[in-house]
């Protein structure tokens, strides 16, 4: 490896050694193509006509009048698939095409990850298998289905508690085994150097345009920025374009599942030990002893133990502000975000908007938040149906 | 306390490769486990490899994901398994080499694992999941505990990077016969031959070889490729998980399988 992966001491690449070979060769690849003029032409043309970037910074007045202070949403969920995950997908893509790698593998939770992954995998021409837990797959079936429309293989994984962590080691098992020609389509910016670099990267468009957004519709940046934080790709994505201004207070939500106290959650920064877990060393939920621990969130996309590298340096820091809401919460924010404004945000992001619904009273008028909208919340509507039913 | 290169030079008189087989320390639970362990020494193990179970193994295959998970749901522990090891030491003297993940030992405290286990009687620790770049995070708390370090080389290991393994190798380099995870196949790659006679040439360190190795035949072709020792792991384990319900059936399963793959190797080295 050129480069140690590490942010402060997290991160590296702890995976068996037959994984090294490819890591390298995933890492040269990405150094030797990633400010390439061809490259970054190529995509940023797909950005903007296929994925359709920029995405807008929308200023939500009717929900900003619920809590008090001014909300505005970085609208991911107004791109190609429903979800911020396209960037990374098609930046990893185009990667893997000019690799010469033809066969995409990918893991995913909430599925949206694996679609935005098998609609590139459609778009190259390439055969995509798509690694996805069983509780999952039940959860999430609307998604599984838009996959194997696109032509991705959908492979079942009972392991565990059929979730995204278990998704992940089976995808790495598979890797192992067909490291030849396959690129693994690595869905946050966790799990071994060079993926927390390479996802940044590719997802470092959001807080670049909301930044030079705040200044152009607001006249100055937010006072505060708030993401999801499952793996943390869409929260690295968005804080990246503003660690450098230190007015501008940054905050992570974690999934708080029923609660932090009954254990029953995935809010990894708030309540997790450093170990390491799927080639990183980072903030883990794990028994006394290290065996990792089984999550719980109501979101599938946030229910995963471990988080990327970075976001463990920035707590330390003390530069990003980590907080964990409850599905209750998020269940919340979802309804009122649906009816003032008409918008049906995912149920990951709506762990960022319950955050902003808690500062009521805390922030005044005058002030600003941000929130990244990741993803849409179609995929979320049965079980928000069965959390709270309508009243007929 | 036996030591590797104490079998290694046994052996290279006769001629014979080593037999190695592997468990789940554990599996289907702790007496069962250690009666099992028990076997294969009288069934003529030379050396034992033994996987201290995890949670979430990403080098291995189903058939010892399943092993990791009975193991655990078992009640089995880190500091259980450092008891398990004192008891299979107190029935023989025979080098034993753990095989794990990185989360474990890390959480335990790297030189507090490797003093303890040390002193339990194990002669080296191979971290599944820490690749030769990483290795200095253990290499000098086994060397002060008195440990060998074992690492691996794949099909896809580069010369140079086989002669960077081979110098921080001590006890044997655990040479992967294939690419993937752990696992029984019906045949055994044809690459064998070829990394053991490179690995034979760049390094003096005892090669032994694993992964996918089910059959005695298979054992044999290890042995004529000129390693020093065949590790067998999943088809043992994949015993253990059919005979479940019957432990008698179980033990002598993998005693005759044992008995079997020895004198396989004994008869190849004439
Ligand atoms: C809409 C949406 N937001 C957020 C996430 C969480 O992932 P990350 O933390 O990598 O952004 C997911 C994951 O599936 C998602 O689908």
């Amino acid at each position: 490896m050129k480069h140690s992966g590490r942010f402060g001491d997290y991160g590296g690449f702890y995976v068996p050694e037959v994984l090294m070979p490819v890591l390298e060769e995933l890492e040269e690849a990405f150094y030797r193509f990633y400010e390439d003029e061809k490259f970054t032409a190529e995509l940023a043309h797909l950005s903007k006509y296929y994925a359709g970037r920029p995405s807008p910074l929308y200023h939500a007045k009717r929900f900003s009048e619920h809590v008090g202070f001014n909300v505005y949403l970085k609208r991911e969920d107004l791109l190609h698939g429903g979800a911020h995950k396209v960037n990374n997908t098609l930046g990893q893509g185009l990667l893997a095409k000019y690799m010469g790698k033809t066969k995409l593998i990918a893991e995913t939770g909430a599925g949206q990850h694996g679609l935005a992954t098998a609609m590139i995998g459609a778009l190259f021409g390439m055969e995509t298998k798509i690694f996805m837990g069983v509780t999952d797959i039940e959860r999430q079936s609307v998604n599984v289905h838009k996959m194997k429309l696109c032509g991705a293989e959908v492979v079942p994984i009972e392991g565990g508690t059929g979730t995204l962590k278990d998704a992940i080691n089976d995808a790495l098992r598979y890797w192992t085994a067909h490291v030849t020609d396959t690129f693994y389509l690595f869905g946050s910016a966790c799990g071994p150097h060079p993926y927390p670099t390479i996802v940044k990267h590719f997802q470092g468009c959001i807080g670049k345009e909301t930044r030079q957004q705040c200044l152009d519709q607001i006249g100055r940046l937010p006072d505060v920025v708030v993401a999801c934080v499952g793996g943390g790709s869409n929260a690295i994505g968005m804080f990246s374009g503003f660690l450098d201004d230190e007015d501008v207070k940054l905050v992570g939500v974690e999934a708080g599942g029923r609660s932090l106290s009954s254990g029953q959650h995935a809010a990894t920064l708030v309540a997790g030990r450093v170990g390491i877990l799927h080639g990183a060393k980072a903030y883990l939920l794990q028994d006394k002893e290290g065996q990792v621990r089984e999550t719980e969130s109501v979101s599938a996309g946030l229910d995963y133990p471990a988080v990327g590298p970075e976001h463990c340096m920035l707590k330390d820091t003390g530069r990003v502000e980590y907080v964990a809401a409850q599905d209750d919460e998020a269940l919340d924010a979802f309804e009122l975000l649906t009816k003032t404004e008409g918008i049906l945000p995912a149920l990951e992001s709506s762990h960022a908007l319950a955050y902003l619904m808690g500062q009521k009273g805390k922030l005044n008028r005058e002030q600003t938040a941000v929130a990244n909208l990741s993803g849409r919340g179609d995929k979320d509507v049965s079980i928000v149906e069965e959390h709270r039913p309508l009243e007929q | 306390m036996r030591t590797y290169s104490q079998v290694f030079s046994e052996l290279a008189k006769v001629k014979r490769t080593a037999l190695i087989p592997f468990f789940v320390i554990g599996d289907p639970d702790f007496d069962t486990s250690l009666e099992l362990v028990k076997t294969a020494i009288d069934a003529g193990a030379d050396i034992l490899e033994l996987g201290i179970p995890f949670s979430d193994p990403i080098a291995d295959g189903p058939t010892i994901q399943k092993a990791d998970i009975r193991s655990l749901k078992s009640g089995m522990s880190v500091n259980m398994a450092r008891e398990f090891i004192r008891q299979v030491k107190s029935y023989k003297d025979i080098p034993i080499g753990l095989l794990m993940y990185y989360n474990l030992v890390y959480q335990y405290g790297t030189e507090k694992f490797f003093k303890d286990f040390h002193e339990a009687g194990v002669n080296s620790v191979l971290v599944a999941d820490l690749s030769i770049d990483d290795a200095e995070e253990i290499i000098s708390p086994a060397a002060s505990a008195g440990l060998d370090t074992v690492f691996m080389v794949t099909p896809v290991t580069e010369p140079e990077r086989m002669k960077l393994i081979a110098s921080k190798t001590t006890g044997f380099i655990y040479t992967v016969s294939l690419l993937g995870v752990t696992g029984s196949r019906e045949d055994l790659s044809d690459t064998v031959g070829s990394l053991v006679s490179n690995l034979k040439e760049l390094t003096d360190v005892p090669v032994c070889v694993g992964f996918g190795i089910s059959k005695p035949e298979h054992a044999v072709t290890v042995a004529q490729a000129g390693a020093d020792g065949v590790i067998i792991g999943s088809k043992i384990v994949g015993l253990i998980e059919s005979n479940l319900g019957n432990k008698d059936k179980c033990l002598a399963e993998v005693s005759s399988f044992l008995t079997e793959v020895k004198k396989a190797l004994e008869d190849h080295a004439g």
